[in-house]
């Protein structure tokens, strides 16, 4: 399908953060031995193991299956011994930590071209082989249940949060993996694939000159790059319908699986952030251990380390590994210091959406922010500043204080089943009040999820 | 600020649970947090977040009173020597004026406070900050002669019933400022109106009328001078009466982001467009007065600018914003020149409008959750 050059949603509302420590536009390759799956990357599913400490696996072995959906399956990224089942408080499953053995032994589930089977054989080895939790399914965020079909699927192939790595670069030269992934995705939608770029900005050939999809072009600042923000836009979720998608690194995922026949966990990441020595990217896989992606290449001071970008992202520590779904790691300084009268003072260097700081004089300034709250958790009491940052046509202030009561039919009314936490991360930025609203929007993504199941 | 932090940290331990002063937490922690913005790091959601914080929204409309309150000051004086008839430098009627106006300013916070304070601290809640600016509207609506015991109750009153019985900042319906002025009007009409009370210590034979008392009366004529209604030298509640000086508050309102413009904008073409349905009706000379008198008359400007955009007691939708400040303007003067019992309309007509605010919002919201099932709706058909 050609582009349409002509048609570029624009979008107004929302904010660019910029931070700095961005990452240098090359691509190493990072040895690492030791990597972990984390279940809890995986939002509803109660993990039933299926190794146990000590034995041996090749990438594509099956860890773990959904207790709820025993047909979503979860396999391993690599080869090697299953170093240590890691619990938690109520023994919860956390990590299950994988030492590489560097021989990259796969599972063979064949090498096939997509277009020769049928729906159900295209989900049967996405499944087995471990590959389909890269697709997940609006509303609620989840892995995509793999006996539904959705009105449309939605690609993403630009991200617009703080720092995010450029998937120009990332696909580079991966063209064809790329175009098998989407031809797979056709495969498993009656509706349209979107492949969504950024006007004027998504250069690569790859992006531009796919096939079997129907290119939409966007131009705003974050959160443009939601896939949220494209579904609204393009083809708005109604109660009742479901919409998958998926990012570039995930549909690359697919393509190999197909042309070559193997889970092949390869990752590109972006190492990024104010604490970063040389911020650039690496090629991994997926979950990599955080020690062995940051090394020394971090300051001295005290950090946070986030798996994912700064607005999203999940806090882990130096022996952490990086999520599931994450393609970035951002280190900046924790905040947890006292600033005499900071309420008061001018606060030149400061960031901040509201025009009571200077910031507003200096748009193209990069900064370096911290974890600090920068205030107490109040009442909502401003209006009217969510309602800049969040371009969808639903009351941001409204749904969320439906979240809040528990309201089930004003939440469905006000359009809970086209948002979800990462679509509020700006709202939470920009809130006067300090209120976690994330949480909130997840709280209630789950409490419909449970309604309506 | 070490030696400060260090006496904080030090104190600390006896202001939480377990400790000798637990009952003082959250007084403890006002005071800790106005001197220091906390150490609190992020541990969900979005890891970094913006500067801004309630104490700082709270300070910046505090600093946009900041010239009504000067002018304020200055005019009691000015009137108050004027209606004896005796002229004198910028000094001693600013520090007449003083006298006057810091006792009520500070029983207005003493008593507020108090009571905020005790609440937060019965609620286990940290102190808001509403009242940094409550406790200074409240004096700038009251008139000068007023007596200290009346607003202390009036101030009580407002906290308590106006704000805390619905849960305390955030919660309320009506403007806990608006409301303690209300509340001062009806529970003491004889003390709260005529011409005696706009002037502080007035000399007997010079007429104290406001604008707003010489047209309840009929007498257009006495109106003081368009630029002196604009200006502010004339009699009338301590911040209210000079437009310029609440304009400059405006300008820093707007600018900074923190009250809405659109709230503004919106009482004022209210209030414009029924001036000039009045003018157009005219069958009394109070219609006839130019429909920009109403916006320098009286706590039009004071209320438009400070009362109105109160965000808690205001419309919470862009499209309600327009409507309901639409409605407080026409309201407004609806009263003024309607009702004979009530010379100043600003005042009841933004208590009306915060209690139909929510209804508002109401309906501008069903209009978006009509558009959604409609949505839905075509699809099935198709």
């Amino acid at each position: 399908m050609k582009v349409d050059m002509s048609t570029v949603t624009k979008i107004k509302k929302g904010l660019n953060i910029n931070l700095i420590g961005e990452a240098e536009k090359v691509i190493k390759e990072l040895k690492c031995d030791h990597f972990a799956i984390k279940p809890t990357d995986f939002i509803g599913v109660f993990p039933r193991i299926l190794i146990k400490e000590g034995d041996v696996v090749k990438a594509g072995t099956p860890l773990f299956i959904d207790k709820n959906r025993d047909n979503i399956v979860f396999t391993s990224p690599v080869s090697g011994k299953i170093k240590e089942i890691k619990r938690g408080a109520k023994r919860l499953l956390l990590e299950i930590k994988i030492d590489a053995d560097g021989k990259d032994e796969y599972i063979d589930f064949k090498a096939e071209n997509p277009k020769l089977l049928s729906r159900e054989q295209v989900i049967e080895k996405l499944r087995v082989s471990g590959v389909w939790p890269f697709i997940r399914q609006r509303p609620y965020s989840v892995i995509a249940d793999p006996l539904a079909m959705p009105k449309s699927i939605f690609v993403s192939t630009f991200d617009t949060a703080p720092l995010a790595p450029d998937n120009d670069l990332v696909v580079h030269g991966n063209g064809d993996d790329f175009q098998t992934g989407l031809d797979v995705l056709a495969m498993l939608t009656t509706g349209k694939v979107h492949l969504n770029i950024e006007a004027d900005i998504t250069h690569s050939k790859v992006f531009t000159n796919s096939k079997n999809v129907q290119i939409n072009q966007f131009s705003g600042p974050h959160p443009t790059g939601n896939v949220g923000v494209q579904i609204n836009k393009i083809d708005p979720i109604n109660k009742g319908e479901v919409v998958w998608y998926c990012y570039p690194q995930d549909v690359l995922t697919i393509g190999r699986l197909f042309r070559r026949g193997v889970y092949d966990a390869s990752r590109v990441i972006a190492v990024c952030g104010s604490e970063v020595l040389s911020p650039a990217y690496f090629r991994t896989k997926t979950g990599a251990a955080v020690e062995l992606l940051i090394k020394e290449n971090v300051t001295q001071v005290n950090k946070r380390y986030i798996s994912g970008n700064v607005l999203t992202g999940t806090q882990v520590s130096l022996d952490g590994y990086l999520g599931f779904y994450h393609n970035q790691m951002t280190v900046i300084p924790e905040g947890d210091y006292f600033e005499f009268l900071g309420w008061g003072l001018p606060g030149l260097n400061k960031f901040s959406m509201s025009r009571s700081f200077p910031a507003f004089l200096f748009k193209n300034r990069k900064y370096r922010l911290d974890t600090n709250y920068h205030g107490g958790e109040r009442a909502l009491v401003m209006t009217g500043q969510f309602e800049k940052v969040f371009p969808f046509d639903i009351y941001p202030m409204q749904l969320l204080k439906a979240i809040m009561v528990e309201d089930i039919d004003l939440m469905e009314n006000l359009g809970i089943y086209e948002v979800d936490e990462e679509d509020f991360a700006l709202c939470e930025v920009v809130d006067t009040s300090k209120t976690n609203i994330q949480e909130i929007v997840r709280k209630g993504l789950d409490l419909m999820r449970k309604e309506m199941s | 600020m070490k030696f400060l932090r260090d006496f904080l940290d030090k104190q600390k331990p006896h202001f939480v649970k377990g400790g000798r002063f637990e009952k003082l937490h959250s007084t403890f922690d006002a005071f800790e947090t106005f001197l220091f913005v906390p150490n609190r790091v992020t541990h969900t959601g979005a890891h970094i977040r913006d500067a801004i914080d309630m104490k700082r929204t709270m300070i910046i409309v505090v600093v946009a009173l900041l010239p009504a309150l000067i002018f304020g000051i200055w005019n009691v004086g000015y009137q108050h020597y004027i209606s004896h008839g005796m002229a004198y430098d910028f000094w001693p009627m600013f520090g007449y004026g003083l006298l006057k106006v810091v006792p009520i300013i500070i029983v207005s916070y003493v008593v507020g406070l108090a009571i905020e304070f005790a609440f937060a601290q019965s609620r286990h809640h940290e102190v808001n900050e509403g009242f940094l600016v409550s406790g200074m509207l409240i004096p700038l609506v009251m008139p000068p002669d007023v007596p200290l015991w009346m607003v202390a109750i009036s101030t009580a009153f407002a906290v308590i019933i106006g704000k805390e019985v619905f849960g305390g900042t955030g919660m309320n319906i009506l403007n806990p400022a608006l409301t303690a002025r209300a509340f001062l009007f009806f529970a003491y009409p004889s003390e709260m109106s005529g011409d005696l009370i706009w002037i502080s210590e007035k000399a007997d034979a010079y007429s104290g009328a406001t604008p707003l008392g010489h047209l309840l009366v009929g007498e257009v004529s006495k109106l003081p001078s368009e630029w002196a209604m604009f200006l502010g030298n004339i009699p009338g509640s301590i911040g209210e009466t000079s437009t310029l000086a609440i304009l400059i508050g405006a300008v820093v309102l707007i600018a900074t982001g923190i009250g809405s413009a659109r709230i503004m904008l919106s009482v004022v073409a209210g209030g414009l467009a029924m001036g000039l349905l009045f003018n157009l009706w005219g069958i009394n000379d109070y219609m006839n007065i130019p429909a920009h008198y109403h916006l320098i008359m009286g706590g039009f400007a004071f209320g438009t600018v400070f009362m109105a955009t109160d965000p808690v007691s205001a419309a919470q939708t862009t499209r309600g914003k327009y409507i309901y400040g639409f409605l407080i303007g026409m309201i407004a003067v609806l009263i003024r020149v309607f009702n004979p019992a009530y010379p100043e309309g600003m005042m009841l007509s933004i208590l009306l409008m915060n209690v139909f605010a929510p209804l508002i919002d109401h309906y501008v919201v069903q209009s978006n959750i009509k558009k959604r099932l409609k949505r839905a709706r075509a699809l099935v058909k198709a």
